[in-house]
């Protein structure tokens, strides 16, 4: 064991990435690097003979040849207690508030996966009053899903509201890359709401190292699975995913590994989905349900990031134009739930998409000039009527009577068997 | 265990360089010992004295110089009596046996024996002392679940044998000796009901492999209709993510007309996993009447589980699926995905450095990938029987292009392709199986005639509307705009199918046929409409019916109810049946 050993040579530095000779050292063990701006954490990625790389969380910048590289001899950990609600860290768990810092009850991070056959199938809706999730996508306790969104849309916001109008216990909110301006806008709307004090946020802002990005989603998912394994339903957000990956990339880069689809690990699927598969409905105790902002570049859904994410996820919500688009969007798990919230819940919901896609067929077609048929009115002032009174994400309605008004919009623009809905449903439902 | 030992000489994520005296071979196992814990690993490399492993764990606090045991065997599964109902992980440890032993989550270095050893079986003897017997055939049966589970002569043994003794009819657990077979030269060889065999290498103790012709039916008119696959067949299903691959591969699992069902989640979401675990033991199967779940073998690696094991995991399940053929049954694998083993593939020969091929895949994965579709096959055993390995395997395209490595590879191998569309599945058109696009080789449940019929209507309808969408409604003849909505009519009614409905999803080939039968007159016939809004009217409300009788069980009142209520709606509009269709439902009969 190699505890508090010291070195002080350092054979190369790359990028992040520095390498020391060093016997004992254990894969991804910790070490601290004192350098003339201070000190720094840095974690050990690979071991061949006695050369040993580490990624220094503060990043190689000013990093001397000369500078003392001290092994502590245990991997990263994080503080976990109930005294973590209200405060804010960053990546390498140090306090980014006038808190002091917190050091009892260290727990790894990055720990083993859940046993599938000790999960439960997740059959709880989390409702947060916006009808395009709960009527159209279905939020459901220990879902995992992405908001994917282009650069510019207010993802944070929808964030936030999030954060205030769901049902959890606890909000763990990881920012990755963030601009400075929206954690002092999450500061702010969460303490407004009323919401910090059930709170922690772990923080790296766009001008810290880019290490200490990577470090970010362990870290609030081991917070989360100790609240959750304390009976606490967890809500984790996460922004943006997007920027993990990059950081990522740039270490994977960094160390010469060959890279595979635009210069982004071969394992970045499994990366993203080791951090993903946290998310989990505990049987007899808590949960945790994660929702991740991915910005797509060039709002290009096949983009790496999205599109590994989309494989992992369990569904996602797209962001665009300021609204959650109904195509694109897809909850997984909404069938779990939604047949037990009311039994017109699922009819209306796929009869009011699959109308509004033939909407956007003849909103084509109008476009190109081509006469409307009495058929194509109807969806026309149908469309208006779905994009205005529930898509807008302005619209604040319980379930129920997002469903009302569905079968009202209806009502008013068509007969009951051009909806394509079974019978039944229609002559219960159908408003006179 | 050999004595053979290592030493730990460089770590790179769970690529870990071991240098050793003595001899190693391939793909052997071994351990690298961390503390009290073992670590099971495989050789994937050997360059003189240092062999380079991948460790099916998490590698934190491996160090240079840690000790790695080597055991001389390559990874092999468990085969015996017991194995139906199993949950295991990719190498076959039984995950709630894991639970038991280490809780919540899956520790590193815990191993489970893949069968329970304590569990006593009814043994049937069916070989006599002096008979002549070899590899792959059996010498007594225990009952398993609904099944008769036959006792091999394990398949790795060459040549003749004679049975020296045998146990009488009793309850044995699967380490005991139930018979002792002597080979040529007189040396004795115990045997008990189970033995190792390892998953990389392919069970061929058969004597025949036959074409596969006999239709697998999933209950799901679009594949047993339009894109059928037979027993012993194999059929590949990529998709953009959200399309709807899990929930048609859970459907099939559910309906599919097999005897066991052995399902590999490779790589994907642990939920979906616990959907299966959670459902299958409440639903019955049709066949046998007994518990869904005892026909069952859920393999399960899922995302964030170790990549080298998911990589394992295929083979774990193909190896299952081949010793239940060899007791004459039929049996399909899914392993959903299949894109997921070829990345664990990939994440491996990166850390090899090997020279990556196209989007950094080894070369090799063609090759791999051909091979594990060749283990499917439907085959004449030495008893005389059949039985066959269906495999299907999901794939998920990176971006949902099918150009790329995967796809590619994988449809150059199989017997049929489901394509699932993004278009299809954001209209909410499921499964979201592409018509236009799919194929398959294998024999349709419906005429052949019939089918042609109704994919040309597809096809046609297709055609107009994509002219529509240049020339617009008013430039569509009447006629025209007819075909088109009959075709919309089609795919609205039978191709597209209610998968969590109890009736809808379980459509049988004999409600195929008699539905079939129903569209080609409906579609076939000419009908009294004079305008286009009569005619979208007209088809709204066929349709409307006909999605009405869907819903209705095959047979009962409903079901002739809401079918006069179809015919009346024919009659309403004066349907005229067109000579072509009346020649087709005339040669049906």
């Amino acid at each position: 064991m190699s505890v508090n050993k010291v070195y002080n040579r350092i054979e190369s530095i790359t990028g992040n990435v520095i390498t020391v000779r060093a016997t004992g050292v254990q894969y991804k063990e910790l070490a601290q690097i004192k350098t003339r701006f201070g000190k720094s954490l840095a974690q050990v990625n690979k071991i061949e003979g006695d050369l040993v790389s580490l990624q220094v969380f503060a990043g190689g910048q000013g990093v001397s040849t000369g500078d003392e590289v001290r092994f502590l001899g245990r991997e990263m950990r994080v503080s976990f207690s109930e005294d973590l609600l209200g405060r804010i860290f960053n990546g390498s768990g140090e306090p980014r508030d006038k808190g002091p810092a917190l050091t009892d009850n260290m727990k790894p991070i990055g720990g083993p996966s859940v046993n599938p056959t000790k999960r439960i199938l997740a059959n709880r809706m989390m409702r947060t009053n916006i009808p395009m999730i709960d009527m159209f996508n279905t939020l459901v306790v220990s879902q995992k899903l992405p908001i994917f969104s282009i650069s510019g849309e207010p993802y944070n916001q929808l964030l936030a509201r999030i954060a205030m109008q769901a049902e959890a216990d606890v909000i763990v909110l990881g920012g990755m890359g963030l601009k400075y301006d929206d954690f002092l806008y999450f500061k702010d709307a969460l303490s407004k709401g009323g919401a910090l004090s059930k709170t922690v946020m772990f923080v790296h802002t766009a001008s810290d190292p880019t290490v200490e990005c990577m470090m970010i989603p362990d870290m609030v998912l081991a917070v989360s699975e100790q609240f959750a394994l304390q009976n606490k339903d967890v809500l984790v957000l996460l922004t943006d995913m997007t920027n993990f990956a990059d950081a990522m990339k740039e270490i994977a880069i960094t160390q010469e590994q060959v890279p595979s689809n635009r210069g982004y690990p071969g394992d970045l699927y499994s990366q993203l989905a080791s951090r993903y598969e946290k998310a989990v409905d505990f049987a007899n105790s808590g949960s945790v349900t994660v929702l991740a902002v991915t910005t797509m570049p060039g709002d290009d859904v096949t983009h790496p990031v999205p599109d590994n994410t989309g494989y992992i996820t369990e569904g996602q919500y797209y962001l665009k134009g300021g609204r959650i688009e109904p195509f694109g969007s897809l909850s997984r798990l909404k069938q779990n739930v939604n047949s037990k919230t009311r039994k017109d819940h699922r009819a209306l919901m796929d009869a009011m998409i699959r109308l509004y896609s033939s909407y956007k067929e003849t909103l084509e077609k109008k476009n190109m000039g081509f006469s409307m048929s009495r058929w194509d009115e109807k969806l026309l002032k149908y469309g208006d009527l779905f994009e205005s009174e529930l898509m807008s994400l302005s619209v604040n309605l319980p379930l129920e009577e997002a469903l009302d008004l569905g079968w009202k919009i209806l009502a008013d623009c068509f007969e009951k068997d051009e909806t394509g809905i079974k019978s039944d449903l229609t002559d219960e439902f159908w408003p006179d | 265990m050999t004595e053979n030992k290592g030493k730990v000489v460089s770590i790179n994520g769970n690529l870990v360089s071991v240098e050793f005296d003595g001899n190693v071979s391939m793909n052997e196992i071994c351990y690298v010992l961390v503390g009290n814990t073992a670590l099971k690993s495989e050789v994937i490399r050997i360059k003189g004295n240092v062999a380079q492993v991948q460790v099916y764990e998490m590698t934190d606090g491996i160090k240079c110089g840690d000790e790695v045991e080597f055991t001389g065997d390559m990874l092999s599964a468990d085969l015996g009596p017991g194995l139906l109902g199993q949950i295991y992980d990719g190498l076959q440890n039984p995950l709630p046996v894991l639970a038991e032993q280490a809780g919540w989550f899956l520790e590193r270095g815990i191993y489970a024996d893949g069968l329970d050893t304590e569990k006593k079986w009814e043994f049937t003897p069916t070989a006599a002392v002096g008979d002549v017997v070899r590899a792959g055939e059996y010498i007594g049966t225990v009952p398993e679940g609904p099944f008769t589970h036959k006792i091999f002569i394990p398949f790795y043994l060459l040549g003749n044998y004679t049975v020296k003794s045998i146990a009488d009819k009793g309850g044995y657990t699967v380490k005991e000796t139930v018979a002792v077979i002597t080979d040529e030269r007189g040396r004795e060889i115990p045997l008990s009901m189970s033995f190792k065999w390892p998953v990389k290498r392919a069970v061929k103790c058969y004597s025949e492999r036959l074409a596969p012709v006999e239709t697998m039916e999933t209950k799901v008119r679009l594949i047993d209709s339009f894109f059928p696959v037979a027993k012993g067949g194999t059929y590949c299903t990529p998709g953009p993510f959200g399309a709807g691959k899990t929930v048609l591969q859970h459907t099939t699992s559910k309906y599919a007309d097999v005897d066991i069902v052995i399902i590999a989640a490779c790589g994907e979401r642990a939920g979906e996993v616990v959907e299966t675990l959670t459902e299958f033991p409440e639903l019955t199967d049709p066949k046998t009447g007994r518990s869904l779940m005892e026909r069952t073998i859920i393999i399960c690696n899922t995302s964030s589980m170790p990549v080298a094991s998911r990589e394992a995991s295929v083979y774990t399940a193909v190896t299952l699926a081949e010793y239940y053929r060899q007791m004459g049954l039929h049996v399909l694998m899914l392993a959903d995905s299949t894109s997921r083993w070829a990345q664990a593939m990939r994440e491996m020969s990166g850390r090899l450095e090997e020279i990556p091929g196209e989007e950094a895949f080894p070369a090799y994965l063609e090759s791999y990938i051909a091979a594990f579709y060749e283990r499917a096959g439907y085959v004449r055993l030495p008893d005389g029987s059949n039985g066959s390995v269906t495999i299907g395997g999901t794939v998920s395209p990176a971006g949902g292009n099918f150009e790329e490595p995967v796809t590619q590879a994988t449809l150059k191998v199989v017997g049929a392709f489901h394509g699932l569309s993004r278009e299809r599945s954001d209209a909410r058109k499921y499964p979201a199986i592409d018509p236009l696009i799919s194929w398959s080789k294998y024999n349709s449940v419906i005429d052949k005639e019939k089918l042609e019929f109704c994919k040309g209507i597809l096809h046609h309808g297709d055609e107009i509307g994509s002219m529509m969408k240049v020339v617009g409604e008013e430039g569509t003849t009447l006629e025209d705009y007819i075909t088109y909505l009959k075709s919309e009519m089609l795919d609205a009614v039978y191709l597209q199918q209610n998968s969590f409905d109890l009736v809808e999803a379980n459509c049988g080939k004999l409600r195929q046929r008699y539905v079939t039968d129903k569209l080609v007159c409906i579609l076939g016939s000419d009908y009294a409409l004079q305008s286009k809004d009569d005619a979208r009217s007209y088809f709204n409300r066929m349709r409307q019916r006909f999605i009405d009788w869907n819903y209705t069980e095959f047979e009962s009142d409903g079901f002739t109810k809401a079918e006069s209520a179809i015919d009346e709606l024919y009659r309403e509009g004066d349907g005229n049946l067109s000579a072509p269709a009346e020649k087709l439902l005339k040669d049906g009969e």
